[in-house]
């Protein structure tokens, strides 16, 4: 468990700055996503040496150098595989995961499953700019098809994936999509996943400068994102465009329409906290620009993780058993004296 | 004969006794046929006796192979002996062939004159096909070097077994014991401790226990009846060291060790790892020792379960990962990450037949140059060799600890035949056991993440450690700081500080052992699970009194002791002898400049003490 302590002294941001310069591209969007996180962080009420941030290989991972907790730059995929190992280890650390969309999905996209599966108590933040930067320039697994990049002069083949639709299906318990320019937005989805006990999945749609420049304007510039962004709000009807379209369920389908009075009543509700996780699954369908791009909790349903029943077994083992005798142990079994 | 099988009969009808020194048995049969639990029992029989003992079981890859074919044979073979011995036994005096294929695949090693057990069952027609015998060698006088015993045991067993209402195929599934029955009339042993066990293990079906022990003791009391032997035999207790004693593996001694690097240092276990054949069995025990607070995840890929165990470790735990060879492929980069991160963790390879797959249930010792080399940059890593079943043991501590105490991953190597092997272990005391002191530093005024201690070792902060946030990665450091550094210079500073960290190893590794002639004719240099059969080799050739030949076992690979260069120069010749075409010899003469003559041997199997003399008397005459 992590223990939160109300007679800590009060942390700034400024708590959570390290030494070190940061070397992102002027007008990264990662600039955006730490600021987030060194403002989200010194409110948790967690001592700042109980934090880890484990990350893997991109841009985006290097993240760890410019927060001052303990941090850890692995390999590439190979963060959550890690910090599995940290959680699991010491359940008293909030362990954030910093991977993209190349680094988690691609790579590492084995880890990605099987640790949303286990529910480790993970905070993950996956950095999409649906491209790889720190390799210059190639399609990512989240790359539209047909982007035209260094390594598909001729358009890509390959069918992108929903970072959402593969955390949905490995049976993750929070799952949330923000942006990079939108602060307020940022903040307070990474403030849920903090306190959400359990893997916490955030996908922020993140733009990249220089490969990938304005990926996400047509429905996430300032005045696209009226039109086209649906932002996603527990027990409130899911409408966008001013409220002037909404979704509706039709059987086993929901629909996308225009709404009129009429039928204003009949819009589906949001509930993150629905068991099955369907809604959530839809909306993580979504696509520009035949749907809006849901932004938001799609899902917050919590169950025991896999650090506590780590540690349960262990408490059960040492209570039905005691606590391990070397001795014992050694002498056990056939044993014969000479 | 339901009477009788009840009760041992009094031995009146005992033939003349004979003394042997040692003897070599094998079960040999499908792998459905219980050989493998029947090697064991009688492993446990002579432990009793006070024999000293060595064991090889001997398994196919298949779980079940259609029944009856070679592919699906599964043996035990179990020396004992009233002296010390290092290995199962090179040529077996006894072979018990529960079918015509188990048969076929194991009488070349049956000694002239050796007796030769046979199921008459196993023998018919569809059996002797799908062996690959056109005519019944049970038939004809192919097997007259032999000491043919054959019988129906299958029939004999249904028929002992009646009275427990067991009947059918579960009925003849019992043929095992009694086939152990017999083995146990041959060399004189009591099949009482076999009968307290199978009362224990089948427990909660009291026919099935009624049925093995009738078909136990009819097989004992059949031998005692019926003049199938003409004599038996007596295998007298060895000299060995007094103390308490177990039967260990060589995975079981290493869950073991691990468990007790973890007492000693006072440090939480973390096991990361993913099934694979031969190294499975490792999990399998830790997993079952959560009292101790040992933490074992079983991975999604061997990747991951290196990963999660360098987490464990930045978190604080004495970190662990189990693999063999096509695991350790798996893990080389992570492997790497630890050395950078410069982090403590063990990885254990339970080497077998290699490349790729493989041959997953057979030993070799082909992964040396992989643990040594086997991973991008310039990147030592300290590497130990366990040479027995027990030495996995002590070899697993001494990996913890040199671990924790230079921070470092250390590679530990196993094989099939150590790792699946057995012998007597005497058990430690507590107080015998090394203790290694753990340090986490905690004044922020003083640390830096790379400052290196006297050993080359930087520090072990663990998160939740007050003052102490620094990150760590696998780029390189400029050190003390810890801090990303690009820059050349700092770059051959840091690899020439990792590599003197390693080298330094060598206070812990110690000075060379000969074993031998300490001068002369010629060196063996052999390393892991070859230590049996190179140093009887060594003893047998010795005994001669021809020849002058020392022997020095390696268990540490990396760092080498550093006087094994002079010790080498004190002979006129050098054979190192290992199971791969010469990866030892490579790293040796690489290192030293001497020519060596190898001798290399991958046919799955562990060396033969005769064929190590032969080759010793032949490198000396050449």
């Amino acid at each position: 468990m992590i223990e939160t302590n109300p007679t800590l002294p009060i942390l700034t941001k400024k708590d959570f700055v390290s030494d070190q310069q940061v070397k992102w591209c002027p007008g990264c969007g990662d600039y955006s996503i730490l600021a987030a996180l060194q403002t989200v962080l010194p409110r948790q009420g967690i001592a700042r040496e109980n934090f880890a941030i484990i990350s893997g290989i991109g841009c985006s991972s290097r993240f760890p150098y410019y927060m001052d907790t303990y941090g850890f730059h692995t390999i590439h995929g190979r963060a959550l595989a890690v910090a599995t190992g940290v959680k699991a280890a010491n359940p008293g650390l909030q362990v954030w995961v910093i991977t993209g969309d190349g680094d988690g999905l691609s790579i590492g996209g084995n880890h990605l499953l099987h640790a949303l599966r286990r529910n480790v108590d993970l905070k993950v933040i996956l950095f999409n700019n649906e491209i790889y930067g720190l390799t210059k320039g190639q399609f990512s697994p989240t790359s539209a098809l047909g982007i035209k990049t260094k390594t598909s002069p001729m358009g890509s083949i390959d069918q992108p994936l929903s970072p959402l639709s593969v955390a949905l299906s490995a049976g993750v318990g929070f799952a949330a999509r923000t942006v990079d320019n939108d602060m307020k937005h940022l903040t307070s989805v990474l403030e849920a996943a903090a306190k959400f006990k359990g893997t916490a999945f955030v996908e922020v749609l993140q733009n990249c400068v220089i490969f990938n420049d304005g990926v996400y304007d047509p429905f996430y510039a300032p005045d696209t994102r009226k039109i086209n962004a649906l932002y996603l709000e527990d027990g409130k009807p899911l409408t966008w465009a001013n409220d002037t379209k909404g979704l509706f369920a039709e059987g086993f389908s929901i629909d996308a329409r225009d709404v009129t009075d009429s039928d204003r009543s009949r819009v589906v509700v949001h509930d993150a906290k629905e068991e099955s996780g369907t809604l959530a699954w839809t909306l993580s369908r979504f696509a520009f620009p035949d749907r809006p791009v849901p932004l938001g909790v799609f899902r917050s349903v919590e169950r025991p993780t896999y650090d506590e029943l780590m540690d349960g077994q262990i408490r059960a083992a040492q209570a039905a058993k005691g606590t391990g005798d070397l001795a014992k142990l050694l002498n056990s079994g056939f044993t014969w004296k000479v | 004969m339901s009477d009788q099988s009840q009760t041992i009969l009094e031995a009146d009808g005992r033939k003349d006794s004979v003394e042997l020194e040692s003897v070599t048995i094998r079960f040999a049969g499908d792998s459905g046929d219980g050989m493998q639990l029947t090697g064991t029992q009688f492993t446990d029989a002579a432990a009793h006796l006070g024999n000293d003992l060595a064991t090889l079981p001997d398994f196919p890859a298949e779980i079940r192979a259609p029944a009856g074919t070679t592919a699906g044979v599964s043996a035990f073979q179990l020396h004992f002996a009233s002296r010390d011995i290092k290995t199962p036994g090179d040529d077996i005096d006894v072979l018990v062939a529960m079918n015509a294929a188990a048969l076929k695949t194991n009488i070349a090693d049956l000694k002239q004159g050796g007796i030769l057990l046979v199921d008459e069952d196993g023998f018919h027609e569809k059996d002797l096909e799908k062996a690959g015998y056109t005519s019944n060698p049970l038939d004809d006088d192919r097997l007259k070097a032999f000491r043919v015993v054959k019988l129906d045991i299958s029939a004999n067993t249904v028929r002992a077994v009646e009275p427990s209402g067991v009947k059918g195929k579960n009925a003849a599934r019992c043929k095992n014991f009694y086939t152990l029955g017999m083995m146990y009339w041959l060399y004189d042993r009591s099949p009482s401790p076999t009968q307290e066990w199978i009362k224990q293990k089948f427990g909660k079906k009291p026919e099935i226990a009624q049925a093995n022990e009738f078909a136990l003791l009819a097989g004992y009391n059949y031998c005692d009846t019926v003049e199938l032997f003409s004599t038996t035999y007596k295998v007298g207790k060895a000299p060995q060291v007094p103390g308490t004693y177990r039967r260990i593996s060589g995975n079981e001694a290493a869950a073991m060790g691990f468990v007790a690097a973890s007492v000693q240092s006072g440090t939480p276990l973390f096991l990361g790892s993913y099934p694979i054949t031969p190294a499975s069995d490792i999990l399998q025990e830790l997993a079952a020792l959560k009292h101790f607070g040992v933490r074992t995840f079983q991975a999604e890929d061997e990747i991951a379960a290196i990963c999660a165990a360098i987490g464990a470790a930045f978190a604080g735990n004495l970190a662990l990962t189990t693999t063999s060879g096509p695991g350790l492929c798996l893990k080389s980069e992570a492997i790497n990450l630890a050395v950078m991160a410069e982090i403590p963790l063990v990885i254990v390879d339970v080497q077998r037949g290699g490349p790729s797959t493989g041959l997953p249930t057979k030993t070799e010792q082909s992964d040396l140059l992989q643990a040594l080399f086997g991973r991008n940059g310039d990147s030592p890593i300290p590497v130990i060799a366990a040479k027995t079943p027990s030495d996995c043991f002590w070899a697993a501590l001494e990996a913890a600890k040199v671990a924790v105490e230079y921070m470092t991953p250390v590679i530990m190597l196993s094989d099939g035949y150590i790792a699946n092997g057995a012998e007597p272990f005497r058990i430690p005391e507590i107080s015998d056991l090394p203790k290694f002191e753990v340090r986490h530093p905690t004044d922020p005024a003083t640390f830096k993440p790379y400052q290196r201690n006297l050993n080359g070792a930087r520090p072990w902060a663990i998160p939740g450690t007050p003052g102490l946030e620094h990150r760590i990665g696998g780029l390189e450091k400029s050190s003390p700081s810890g801090n990303i550094s690009y820059d050349p210079d700092n770059h051959q500073k840091m690899t020439l500080e990792r590599y003197e960290k390693i080298e330094s190893v060598s206070s812990v590794v110690g000075k060379t052992f000969v074993e031998g002639s300490p001068e002369g004719d010629l060196l063996v240099v052999s390393w892991g699970g070859t230590y049996g059969s190179v140093s009887s080799a060594v003893d047998r050739v010795l005994a001669d009194g021809k020849l002058k030949v020392g022997h020095v076992h390696l268990r540490w690979i990396n760092p080498l002791p550093i006087d094994l260069q002079s010790v080498i120069g004190r002979y006129r010749k050098v054979l190192v002898p290992e199971l791969n075409v010469g990866q030892l010899r490579l790293f040796l003469s690489g290192k030293f400049g001497i020519p060596m003559q190898g001798l290399g041997k991958v046919a799955g199997k562990p060396f033969k003490i005769s064929e190590l003399v032969t080759a010793i008397q032949k490198t000396v005459g050449a």
